[in-house]
């Protein structure tokens, strides 16, 4: 055990994982993280906190982790590279770690201009690769970036996110690979609409070992209605959403439902796929229904420690 | 090349407002050769000020002029004359030009007519590209000639990131993914091996994060 972190117990365990996800408010009302919190207790295993996602300003990833670690729940903390250097985001991670927090989850991080305040400066000191190889570094050789040591070790558990959707395509698995290489501990990938292309990336990973090196959660989104499926298709970068799934939204009398349907054959289908170590089911602003998505694909209840 | 682009008209307006003589003065290299601030647009952009004094009712002197290079002292001498007859020069040279001018004649006010865009080369008529952000360490070597920090929106070491599809960049579909580039380029030169290293972070001290730069050369200093 590196952390002994819930997420890491139940991926040790070789039981397959289930990982939900918190948007925190463009407030400062810590409650309303708690109570998405709460809806899904007992449902998912750790919980991710976005770090103002898409560039738009929020509470930070790292205060709503410590509430969660007051609830006696496992968050894992979203760290993009996009708003801090590396003085910066070394700082966070030992505040994190300090107020217990025990996953750590690395990204790029989308560029500034999608969000609500496009005119700010990209970062971008180091890269979500470095930023894994500087976290590996920190818990491994007690050493910051800048080679100074620090005074007493820490314990991090490591994620990164692979994108299969992103080009070119050929290059998505080998990247995973270095991702590897890099330091990670385990995978989350980004949501998955496309199930021939997920499965074809699948099959590189498996070739490549890489599955047995790390575990990857595969992504999913339930689809809340037409328009939340249109937006994705066409306004979110680095996703892939096949008009069929458009079409079979359209053609069906309860979107909500099919749209549940939807994302709990996937989780079934992921099931099966060898190499897949888990699902993470992203459903911010729809979080009441990780439970019946949860339980419908047959994930609940979930393993205590 | 350094690339600019004319300042909006209405803002130069703006800034000669309080003058009654202006030089405008243009640049003979790079802004001349991307069209923004050279001969020609220096005397446009003359004739533009004075009508817009006419019309608002303040006629001004207005006058054009164009040096070889505005970047290097012993250029901006020939223009001493013309520069010392009005109260204030309107520079169309790149940021580096405007200063050379403040520096050179210290008494004299020189406002910048033109936005200094960035370091790159014209693709083709009219479309100009950014290719270096003078990094101060450069990497083409590693990256077969396409910039990582330059042609990459979040200027990556190990790209390309999750939002690079159909070889267009997430920022843009009129933004090639300067990391999909990269690969095609090792792809061709048998060199994909290159991308397995997980590179360490760049030291940025050799660039503008470093703080304001300055070369001195002792073999080349008099
Ligand atoms: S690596 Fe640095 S010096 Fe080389 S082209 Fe890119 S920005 Fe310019
Ligand atoms: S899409 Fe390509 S160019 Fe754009 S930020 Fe990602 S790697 Fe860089």
């Amino acid at each position: 055990m590196i952390t002994g972190s819930n997420l890491e117990k139940v991926l040790k365990s070789g039981i397959f994982a289930c990982t939900g996800e918190l948007g925190p408010p463009k407030s400062a009302e810590g409650h309303k993280v708690e109570h998405h919190a709460e809806m899904l207790r007992g449902y998912v295993d750790a919980y991710n906190l976005t770090d103002n996602q898409t560039a738009i300003v929020r509470t930070s990833s790292i205060a709503c982790g410590a509430l969660l670690v007051r609830m006696g729940l496992d968050p894992i903390i979203q760290i993009t590279c996009r708003d801090r250097n590396r003085i910066a985001i070394q700082s966070d991670v030992l505040g994190a770690v300090a107020l217990g927090i025990k996953n750590i989850l690395c990204l790029q991080g989308d560029h500034a201009k999608f969000g609500n305040e496009p005119t700010a400066k990209n970062v971008n000191d180091i890269d979500s690769m470095q930023l894994i190889r500087m976290l590996k570094n920190m818990r491994d050789e007690q050493v910051f970036s800048g080679g100074e040591k620090l005074e007493a070790p820490i314990n991090i558990f490591i994620g990164a996110v692979e994108n299969p959707f992103a080009d070119p395509f050929e290059y998505r698995a080998y990247r995973l690979a270095k991702k590897v290489e890099a330091g990670v501990d385990f995978i989350q990938t980004q949501a998955i609409f496309d199930m021939d292309r997920f499965e074809r990336w699948m099959e590189k990973v498996r070739e490549l070992g890489i599955h047995k090196k790390v575990p990857i959660l595969a992504g999913v989104i339930p689809m809340k209605s037409l328009g939340a499926a249109r937006y994705m298709k066409n306004n979110v970068s680095g996703l892939i959403v096949p008009d069929e799934l458009i079409d079979r939204l359209k053609a069906a009398p309860d979107k909500k439902e099919e749209g549940i349907k939807i994302c709990v054959e996937a989780i079934q289908h992921l099931k099966t796929v060898e190499g897949v170590a888990g699902v993470h089911v992203m459903a911010v602003a729809w979080e009441e229904i990780v439970p019946e998505i949860v339980t419908r694909a047959g994930l609940y209840p979930r393993p205590k420690f | 090349m350094i690339v600019g682009k004319r300042k909006p008209l209405p803002e130069i307006i703006k800034a000669v407002e309080p003058y009654e003589k202006v030089l405008v003065l243009g640049c003979g290299e790079c802004v001349t050769v991307c069209m923004a601030g050279g001969d020609k647009e220096a005397r446009e952009t003359a004739l533009a000020l004075s009508l817009a004094r006419k019309k608002a009712g303040k006629p001004a002197e207005i006058e054009s002029h164009t040096v070889e290079r505005q970047c290097e002292f012993e250029y901006l001498e020939s223009a001493r004359k013309k520069i010392e007859a009005v109260d204030v020069v309107v520079s169309l040279a790149c940021g580096v030009g405007v200063q050379t001018m403040n520096m050179h004649y210290q008494d004299m006010l020189t406002l910048p007519g033109l936005n200094t865009t960035f370091m790159g080369l014209p693709v083709r008529q009219g479309v100009w590209m950014e290719n270096c952000i003078g990094c101060g360490d450069c990497v083409l070597g590693e990256t077969l000639g396409i910039c990582p920090i330059a042609r990459c929106s979040k200027s990556m070491l190990n790209g390309p990131c999750g939002g690079s599809q159909y070889g267009k960049c997430e920022i843009s579909k009129d933004v090639d993914c300067g990391w999909h580039l990269i690969y095609e380029r090792l792809a061709k030169f048998n060199r994909l091996d290159v991308l397995a290293a997980v590179r360490p972070p760049k030291d940025w001290s050799t660039s503008h994060s470093g703080g304001p730069r300055k070369m001195v050369r002792e073999d080349v200093t008099l």
